[in-house]
């Protein structure tokens, strides 16, 4: 039996792609396999460890947890998306290389979407908010001290180029 | 960890994904949010041979906030509910209790009325469904019916929708003006799943505490006369706390009597939090 395909259009960063795919492929598949956007990593594929996260429509979603066919006509926000025009690193990026926030990397690519969304809605959060901010998020390596205060520093460096 | 092949027909209307629901019957799964179902997709604990995707249908996510209630409609996702100021105004315990479903993300996504209908009781708004006394719509190519909360969970994972049914609104009473309302839970970090949760509703003498994770299906125990001291037990005895990885069946007995005492105080001074408020506007009102 021959699985039957569709063809889907996904935006991803601003561009547009057309990609054939069973109904059956996870966004996070799709983005990896069918597009060569490898930023997006994919750790339990049942949304529990939030290394897939991206943005659709600018808020953080699992794309895990999404499918592919289910994502036409959304705006999708990769890892690979969030440079500043001219290459350098975002805010959230430099918070991160600054206050050691990775260390194998892994997780890194869910935490710089979803911490990227949540100090867009609250640039000004207290310590408890920067906590809960990245509570959907599991990292193995750091113990979450530096990537808590990676937060923190994203937003003051938010605060200073703005 | 992927989901096994199944035909995909994105959905055009409601007429036509009734149509295919009442063709198909279990065959068929609606997605919405797919925060539970693609796991189980993925996991391959469903197999469905169609999935009807309603997430283009129009009008669908509206919710709707009137003075008997709120109307969250199929595709509002859990995010959109929980900021809905008005809602939150007319029925405070939606707000409380979304702000434990799951994380954030799962928010933005996941679906209130898909939430209800998984009908797991580790979750937190077939509770408050329940607690607050709603009901939910379900239509079917037959026609629409009305389902309130006790008659819609039968067991776990398991809901009385018939086979060619979807759910396309859940209703949540108003909070009384007289009464309050309160939620806490107990999990490893937040945003996972409860080892307990506990909402209460206070009207007068009327006092109800709903329960999440410690019992099959969701829970609502009636502790109206019960002395504070007492609470805890009293609720223990609708209750069956069960061992998991997570916890002992006797830990979730701790955070049930813990939990209860704590909820029904809160819930309390939330309905005279609201009284005293109600006092001063009419106070203001009249100077």
């Amino acid at each position: 039996m021959t699985e039957e395909l569709h063809d889907v259009r996904l935006v991803v960063n601003g561009t547009p792609h057309e990609v054939r795919v069973p109904a059956r492929r996870l966004l996070s598949d799709a983005l990896r396999h069918d597009l060569g956007l490898t930023g997006t990593h994919v750790g339990c594929e049942h949304g529990v460890c939030g290394a897939c996260t991206i943005l659709m429509d600018g808020r953080p979603v699992r794309a895990c947890l999404v499918l592919a066919v289910s994502a036409v006509d959304t705006e999708l926000t990769t890892v690979e998306g969030l440079a500043e025009p001219d290459g350098s690193l975002s805010p959230v990026q430099q918070a991160f290389k600054e206050c050691h926030g990775l260390q194998c990397g892994f997780c890194t690519p869910g935490f710089l979407t979803t911490v990227t969304a949540g100090l867009r809605d609250n640039p000004t959060p207290t310590h408890e908010e920067c906590r809960d901010m990245v509570a959907g998020n599991l990292c193995r390596c750091t113990g979450y001290q530096n990537i808590v205060k990676a937060v923190e520093r994203a937003a003051e460096i938010i605060g200073e180029r703005a | 960890m992927k989901p096994p092949a199944f035909e995909y027909v994105a959905a055009e209307s409601e007429e036509q994904a009734l149509e295919l629901k009442d063709r198909y019957g279990d065959d068929a799964r609606f997605l919405a949010g797919g925060q539970s179902l693609v796991p189980l997709l993925s996991m391959r604990l469903a197999s469905p041979s169609t999935l009807v995707d309603i997430n283009g249908l129009p009008d669908l996510d509206a919710v709707t906030v009137a003075s008997d209630g709120v109307r969250v409609g199929a595709l509002a996702r859990h995010a959109d509910v929980l900021a809905h100021v008005e809602a939150r105004r007319v029925q405070p315990l939606l707000a409380m209790a979304l702000a434990h479903v799951a994380h954030a993300t799962i928010r933005n996504r996941g679906t209130t009325v898909g939430s209800i209908v998984h009908a797991d009781a580790a979750a937190e708004m077939p509770m408050v469904l329940t607690l607050l006394g709603g009901s939910v719509e379900a239509a079917s190519v037959r026609g629409t019916r009305t389902i309130p909360a006790p008659e819609l969970f039968l067991g776990p994972l398991e809901s009385s929708l018939a086979h060619d049914e979807v759910a396309t609104t859940a209703f949540f009473p108003a909070l009384a003006p007289g009464a309050g309302v309160a939620f806490d839970e107990i999990a490893r970090r937040h945003g996972d799943y409860a080892l307990c949760g506990v909402a209460a509703l206070v009207d007068g003498d009327t006092v109800r505490a709903g329960f999440v994770s410690v019992s099959d299906v969701p829970t609502v125990v009636d502790l109206s006369g019960v002395a504070d001291e007492d609470l805890g037990e009293a609720a223990l005895a609708a209750l069956d706390p069960a061992e998991d990885i997570h916890a002992s069946a006797a830990y979730r007995s701790q955070l049930v009597r813990v939990l209860t005492t704590r909820v029904v105080r809160a819930a309390r001074d939330h309905a005279s939090d609201r009284a005293s408020d109600r006092a001063s506007d009419r106070a203001r009102g009249t100077a």
